[in-house]
């Protein structure tokens, strides 16, 4: 019979609870799940996609200042879009990728509007940057406690730099909390749409152009890199740390296949330099291209043709005259 | 085991993955390449919707014509505003064209109470009257966007008293609360907006006021273009409609590069525009006076009259009736004796070919 294992993990590894390296002293009040009472319990559908073990958790001061400030979010934003449909349930859930919460207009400025003219926007996302920022600074520490490098937290740091562009230094610069976009599953989106049509097709912007560049490479190359490393599992090319420090044959095997293919390869340590610039790039170009808008540039797409960047191709429609621009007509 | 729990892992992502399509077309959608090779200048077209609605957009045969001559109608008819001028036999040619046009139900008494002609007591035919001088103005002062093909009653009643696609004033459900959860008139789900969260009612401020359309930077830097991303979203919802009523993808009158830019655009563009500004002015000269004559049930919800935007005419179609041109047919349609102007030959016969724009390019 075949067996079909590509997909998910097949081996349960179901070891006794496995409560982490020893720590200083002092930082096992913090952690949930290591004594004798609290142990780490295993899921079985967990280990189908990962480790099975849940656990232990760390319970610090930022990460409960960033839960309790991320659920104020939530929480303010849930209502606000509960009594936009008179707190009815049903319609909450029936409406809810419609609903949003808006920023203010942009007749209030940077100045703080009434709650419900925008106020709670202000709010919301107030509380939603500190969780934000108060899980960055969780990131970084937890990764110092442990001894490991700090890349997780910077990496985070570049998605955290997009999202206060699209929030709050763009805003800030064009002079109103209206430029900033609103919470709400479909409003966001009619906001990306909006915003482009506002600033002159944003796929002429350069720096969109880069994101959109290193968006596709860091799927792309996360695909080379997770398929090589499935492809060499069968001889334990998934011990990637091992592989680093003594090349075996998968390791051997997996270098040889790109090689072949295309002359190349990414080292066992190198491609993961590689995922990881793509990612941090992807947003780091991204909010730098959306700072520009509107600020140092109007209209992209004049922009790219002032600097040769938009093709122009041949006329194949009859010369369309700008009816506002001409006398006698009916405005 | 292990199998039958991973077939029921694959079925229910199947089945999530089914619902998640459940909203699109199917497959094959046939494209019209319009503009230059390689700029996504195309007509996207689903075959089976249209045609679903081809017989929708057929034009009903002309009322058999009559000869010239003969007495005018004021001298047999009393209170004959606009047709007097009309030969009795072309008047009443005209009486029952538009009986089928309008109320072929309802017939004559629709407008004429009890067969006194004379008499407006009906409202209907206060609104009738000022609906027919309402198509001659479109007939000889909007060719910018009617052509020479013309609109006639039917364009937009289609045998109904009230046409289908009327608009009223939509401030959108207000939540009860005044303290939380402002909609701002938008963020529900509304077939004007195609289901997008857009603001629901960009007819009020265009269509009636003439609020600014253009929000697109003009200039390369910043040179004061004060217009607002929530801005572009009422113009979005607009354009929104006016692709929804045509039937057509924004490239029908946009150059793929830049919505803004008028190089490049289609000549539909332009048309188009004198299609707003025509809305705009019919609403506000026709339309609005009539709010008084109109009884309580016909208003809308906030009091505003029953107005016109580009679906009461269009209905779907990139030209009302594919660009049949019935209003030819019809001299009382264009004016005091105005002959109808000669109409080039209307969309080839076979609505299949005229339903949809030709000439493709390279």
């Amino acid at each position: 019979m075949i067996e079909y294992q590509n997909i998910f993990t097949q081996v349960q590894v179901h070891a006794p609870a496995y409560v982490g390296t020893p720590m200083k002293p002092g930082l096992g009040s913090r952690l949930w799940g290591v004594t004798s009472e609290q142990k780490p319990w295993h899921i079985h559908l967990l280990g189908r996609i990962g480790d099975a073990q849940v656990g232990p958790i760390y319970l610090g001061g930022y990460g409960i200042a960033s839960i309790i400030c991320g659920i104020i979010a939530i929480q303010i934003m849930g209502w606000n879009m509960l009594a936009s449909v008179d707190f009815s349930p049903i319609e909450m859930i029936k409406q809810l990728p419609w609903l949003a919460l808006e920023p203010p207009s942009p007749a209030w400025g940077l100045s703080i509007p009434p709650l419900n003219e925008g106020g709670w926007w202000l709010m919301a996302g107030f509380f939603l940057t500190l969780s934000i920022l108060l899980w960055w600074a969780r990131m970084y520490r937890r990764a110092r406690a442990l001894g490991m490098g700090t890349h997780i937290a910077w990496a985070f740091a570049s998605a955290i730099w997009l999202y206060l562009v699209l929030g709050f230094f763009r805003p800030l610069l064009m002079g109103n909390w209206g430029e900033a976009v609103p919470f709400g599953i479909f409003p966001h989106l009619d906001w990306t749409a909006a915003f482009s049509i506002r600033y002159g097709n944003l796929f002429y912007n350069p720096f969109h152009m880069l994101s959109i560049a290193f968006l596709y490479g860091s799927a792309l190359v996360f695909a080379m890199h997770a398929a090589t490393i499935l492809a060499v599992s069968r001889f334990g090319g998934e011990r990637e740390l091992e592989q680093i420090v003594d090349r075996g044959t998968a390791s051997e095997r997996a270098a040889l296949f790109w090689r072949w293919t295309m002359g190349f390869n990414a080292t066992m340590e190198s491609i993961h330099r590689w995922a990881w610039w793509f990612a941090v790039l992807t947003p780091l170009t991204g909010g730098i291209g959306i700072l520009l808008t509107g600020t140092v540039v109007d209209n992209w797409y004049l922009w790219a043709v002032k600097h040769g960047v938009a093709p122009s191709y041949p006329q194949v429609f009859p010369p369309v005259l700008d009816p506002a621009a001409m006398t006698g007509v009916a405005q | 085991m292990i199998m039958s729990g991973m077939h029921k892992l694959l079925f229910s992502g199947a089945l999530a993955a089914l619902t998640l399509l459940a909203g699109c077309e199917r497959p094959p959608i046939e494209s019209v390449q319009r503009g230059y090779r390689g700029t996504a200048m195309v007509g996207v077209y689903n075959p089976r919707t249209l045609e679903v609605q081809a017989p929708k957009h057929q034009a009903p045969e002309a009322v058999p014509a009559v000869p010239a001559g003969g007495p005018a109608a004021s001298t047999v008819y009393k209170n004959v505003q606009v047709l007097g001028d009309l030969s009795l036999a072309e008047f009443t040619r005209t009486m029952v064209a538009i009986t089928q046009w309008v109320a072929p139900e309802q017939g004559c008494a629709y407008c004429h109470a009890g067969g006194n002609f004379e008499a407006d007591d009906l409202y209907t035919k206060v609104v009738a009257r000022k609906m027919l001088q309402m198509t001659r103005t479109v007939n000889t002062s909007w060719k910018s966007h009617v052509a020479d093909t013309g609109v006639t009653c039917y364009t937009c009643h289609r045998g109904n008293p009230v046409p289908e696609n009327i608009w009223f004033t939509d401030s959108g459900p207000t939540a009860r609360s005044r303290h939380m959860g402002d909609r701002a008139g938008q963020n529900f789900p509304s077939k004007v907006t195609a289901y997008a969260s857009l603001p629901v009612d960009p007819f009020t401020p265009f269509l009636k006021e003439a609020k600014e359309i253009r929000v697109y930077g003009t200039t390369a830097l910043p040179e004061g273009n004060m217009q607002s991303i929530k801005q572009a979203e009422w113009t979005y919802s607009l354009m929104t409609h006016m692709s929804d009523a045509l039937g057509v993808n924004c490239t029908y009158c946009h150059n793929s590069q830049s919505f803004g830019s008028w190089e490049g655009s289609t000549p539909q563009r332009a048309t188009a525009w004198h299609g707003i500004r025509m809305a705009r002015s019919l609403n506000n000269t026709y339309m609005e006076p009539l709010t008084a004559n109109f009884p309580k049930e016909r208003l809308g919800p906030e009091g505003d009259v029953a107005k016109a935007n580009c679906a009461t005419c269009h209905q779907g179609a990139y030209k009302p009736l594919y660009g049949a041109a019935m209003a030819k047919d019809y001299p009382a349609l264009y004016g005091a004796g105005a002959t109808a102007a000669a109409a080039p030959a209307a969309m080839p016969a076979a609505v299949a070919k005229a339903r949809k724009p030709a000439a493709p390019a390279k």
